[in-house]
Order: structure tokens, then C-alpha cells, then sequence
């Protein structure tokens, strides 16, 4: 037995909750498919028309990836609400933020990779150019995590709530938009044969922003839902 | 080492308890009596500093707990009514992270140990959801085995649920602790003997 550092405790955190994905796959996959099905029922629906689904893949992609992380929330805290982990979290020697941090980390690991992965691909049904591709995968690597970020301050401030997933809709939806707005712009700028690199450094900045207030704004409504 | 000072809990419109003052020393016990409602969840959420008591303070080592937390949370080891097991896990997972999150680094042969100890040998692969209610009771005090460096165990009904064995296991963890110059502040409704320990009983009203 020994003391266990703060590196320690981070990648045990992250270890367990990417146990537990694991062992509950199907979460994970509805996740997934969610996204995947949604993306393509669109091509299916507006039609054949290549210049159409040029212009609106961006869009699609996008608030499909935002739906998706939304749908997945509201388990990130609840079950460690419900069981008791959330209090010896806050008990334990090391910071709750960067716990926090960790499990918001194994959380995109579970739930935003493979939206990135997949979505190259996806937007192959939308006839975009292949050096949009590329701008498809890094927008949404800059971006997902974001998501996720912004939304754990949701997911915790909605924590032992009624309702909890309507109401974190509606607080957490509108912070998101500025995420979709830069996200989707640099696929436009992209397709349309301009630079996407403004638009990706302002998702970068916005990955910043989320990254140092998140955990932080977490870990505080953590504290308020187990008084 | 643990000292509250005029303590006062309001649940909802109820006041709970007002102007609690106790000392616990090195190598005694604080024992909480009270029928169900009368606040003892509600103390020992207090002195692990989860819940800001409306008055008064909690001391550890003459430092205030909210100040000086991460300092306290390195000497506290809290079992909460809920265990905080979880169901897709084993018996020898849960308390590897039971313990890591805790700040306590167990090797798998210590954990194993432990896990006998607490009678659950042979069961320490199986998924917590196909264990007994009381086998989760002992997975999540199978901790203290493990937790001789955290010097303050703040302990919610570990008894409930447990066979007789299994109260007598846990009774010897806490004469161990007290022993080697620990504190334990603990619920139970159930009458346990500890014979000369130096055991302080606090009686909360309903």
C-alpha cells in the first residue's frame, strides 16, 4: 500500500470508466448508430441532388455529432451519482476538478472518437471533395471534445434533477452553438475551395476555453448536487 | 485530531442538531446513536465536509476541513451508505478503484488478500451484480484492510447487512485502527461490544 499520485488516480479513473464501456457496450452503440443512421437518412431524404447535399453536409454532420454527444450526457455523472462514487470522488486526495477532467476524458474516448472516425467516411454520401475529408475529421476532433467538456457542466448541474435530459438540452444546446457555427463553416469554407484554417483555429480556441472552465464548472456543481 | 465545534444541520425546515461540540483523540471512537432521522447520516456528511454545516466548524489537526481539504481527504477514509460498487465490475475491480480513487495504491496480491479476508475468495472475478447484497457490503469494507494509512475512517452503518462473522471482522479492522493510533467515527444501530476501547457515544435526538 502506498500513496497514489495524482497520475495515478487520473488513469485509474479513466480506466474504470473505460472498463465499464466495455462491459456495457450497448450504451457506446447507441451512440454510434445514432449518429451513422442520422447522417445518412439524409441523402435518402432530400434526394439525389449532388449540389444540395454538397452544401447542407456540413450542417448535417455537425448538429448530428452535437445530438449524438447530447444523447450520451446524461450517463457521464448519474450512475457515479447514484452509487456513491461521485462522494468518494469528492473525497478523495486529489483534486475533484482533474478527476472530473479524467472522466469527461474517458468519455470522449467512449463516445467522441469514433463519431470522428466514422464521419470521413460518412460524408462520402454527400459527394464531398476528398480534401474536405480531411477538414471533416480534424473539425470534428477539435470539436467533440469540446462537447463533451461544455457538456459535463450540464450533465452535473442537471445531477439528482427530475427531467434531467430535457432540461439539459436546454442548457447545454445553446452553449454549443458556437461549436457548430465554426465547426460547420470550416467544412463550407473547405468545400468551396477556401481556407478552413480561420475557422479551425477559432474551434481550437473554443477547445481551450472549454478545456480550462469545464472541469472546473463541473467539479463545482458536483459539490452543490452532493450537499 | 477530530474536533467539532457548536455544529448545527438544517435539512429542509428541520433543524437537525444545533451547538454539537465533541473531541475525537488519537486511538478513540465516536460512536452516534440515534433513531432513524434524527441526523447521523447527516453528521458524518458534515465532518466529511459534503455538506456545509449552517454553524459552527469541523477540525482536523486544528484545521479547518473546507480549508485545509486536500490534507484532510489524504487522512479520511469515508464508506457512505451508498458503496459506490459497481455492478460491471468484479469484487477485486471495484476495490482496486475503490481504493485508487481514494488516493491508495493496493497490489493485486494485497487485494486478494483482502478479499479473502473478507470471505470472498473464489467470487473475486465475478461481476458485483451476480453477488449477494450483503457480498457488496463486504467488497466495499474489504477497503479497510487496506486502508491502515488513512488515520480518520468515517464509517455509515458498516454493520447493516453483514453476518456475524463478517461484524466481527470489521469489529477487529476498527480495534486495529484505534490501536495503531487512528480515530473512527461511526452509525450503527446494532449493539457492538468493544470491550475497553475508548468508545464516546454521542446520542442524537429525532
Amino acid at each position: 500500500m502506498s500513496e497514489a499520485s495524482l497520475a495515478a488516480v487520473f488513469a485509474a479513473v479513466i480506466r474504470r470508466d473505460l472498463t465499464l464501456a466495455v462491459r456495457r457496450r450497448s450504451d457506446v452503440f447507441t451512440t454510434f448508430f445514432f449518429f451513422v443512421l442520422v447522417v445518412s437518412l439524409f441523402p435518402l431524404g432530400v434526394g439525389p441532388a449532388p449540389d444540395t447535399l454538397r452544401t447542407i453536409a456540413p450542417g448535417v454532420l455537425w448538429v448530428a455529432a452535437l445530438l449524438a454527444s447530447m444523447l450520451a450526457l446524461t450517463r457521464l455523472f448519474a450512475g457515479d451519482y447514484a452509487d456513491g462514487t461521485l462522494e468518494q470522488l469528492a473525497l478523495s486526495p486529489q483534486p475533484l476538478v482533474l478527476l472530473v477532467a479524467a472522466k469527461v476524458v474517458a468519455h470522449w474516448l467512449v463516445t467522441g472518437v469514433p463519431l470522428v472516425l466514422v464521419a470521413p467516411l460518412l460524408s462520402l454520401q454527400f459527394g464531398l471533395p476528398s480534401d474536405a475529408l480531411s477538414v471533416v475529421l480534424l473539425s470534428l476532433l477539435l470539436g467533440t471534445p469540446c462537447l463533451s467538456l461544455i457538456g459535463a457542466i450540464g450533465a452535473a448541474l442537471t445531477l439528482g434533477v427530475r427531467g434531467a435530459g430535457g432540461l439539459l438540452a436546454l442548457l447545454v444546446l445553446p452553449l454549443y452553438v458556437p461549436v457548430l457555427i465554426f465547426g460547420a463553416a470550416s467544412i463550407t469554407a473547405c468545400a468551396s475551395g477556401m481556407a478552413a484554417g480561420a475557422h479551425l483555429s477559432l474551434l481550437g480556441a473554443s477547445l481551450l476555453l472549454a478545456l480550462a472552465l469545464g472541469p472546473w464548472g463541473a467539479a463545482a456543481a458536483i459539490r452543490i448536487a452532493l450537499e | 485530531m477530530l474536533e467539532a465545534v457548536d455544529l448545527e444541520c438544517v435539512r429542509g425546515s428541520r433543524r437537525l442538531f444545533s451547538g454539537l461540540s465533541f473531541r475525537v483523540a488519537r486511538g478513540s471512537m465516536l460512536w452516534v446513536l440515534g433513531p432513524n432521522g434524527s441526523g447521523k447520516t447527516s453528521l458524518l456528511r458534515v465532518l466529511c465536509g459534503l455538506v456545509l454545516p449552517a454553524a459552527g466548524s469541523v477540525r482536523w489537526c486544528d484545521e479547518d476541513v473546507r480549508v485545509a481539504r486536500d490534507n484532510f481527504h489524504v487522512d479520511l477514509l469515508y464508506l457512505g451508505h451508498a458503496a459506490a460498487i459497481k455492478d460491471d465490475l468484479s469484487g477485486r475491480e471495484n476495490l482496486h478503484f475503490g481504493l485508487a480513487q481514494s488516493g491508495v495504491v493496493a497490489s493485486a496480491s494485497e487485494v486478494e488478500a483482502a478479499l479473502r479476508e473478507f470471505g470472498l475468495s473464489g467470487r473475486d472475478d465475478l461481476l458485483a451484480r451476480a453477488l449477494s447484497q450483503g457480498q457488496r457490503r463486504r467488497v466495499a469494507l474489504a477497503r479497510l484492510a487496506l486502508a491502515a494509512g488513512k488515520r480518520l475512517w468515517i464509517l455509515d452503518e458498516p454493520f447493516t447487512g453483514l453476518d456475524a462473522d463478517a461484524v466481527q471482522l470489521v469489529q477487529s479492522h476498527l480495534v486495529r485502527q484505534l490501536e495503531r493510533g487512528g480515530a473512527a467515527v461511526l452509525t450503527s444501530h446494532q449493539e457492538v461490544d468493544f470491550g475497553a476501547l475508548p468508545v464516546q457515544r454521542l446520542p442524537l435526538a429525532a
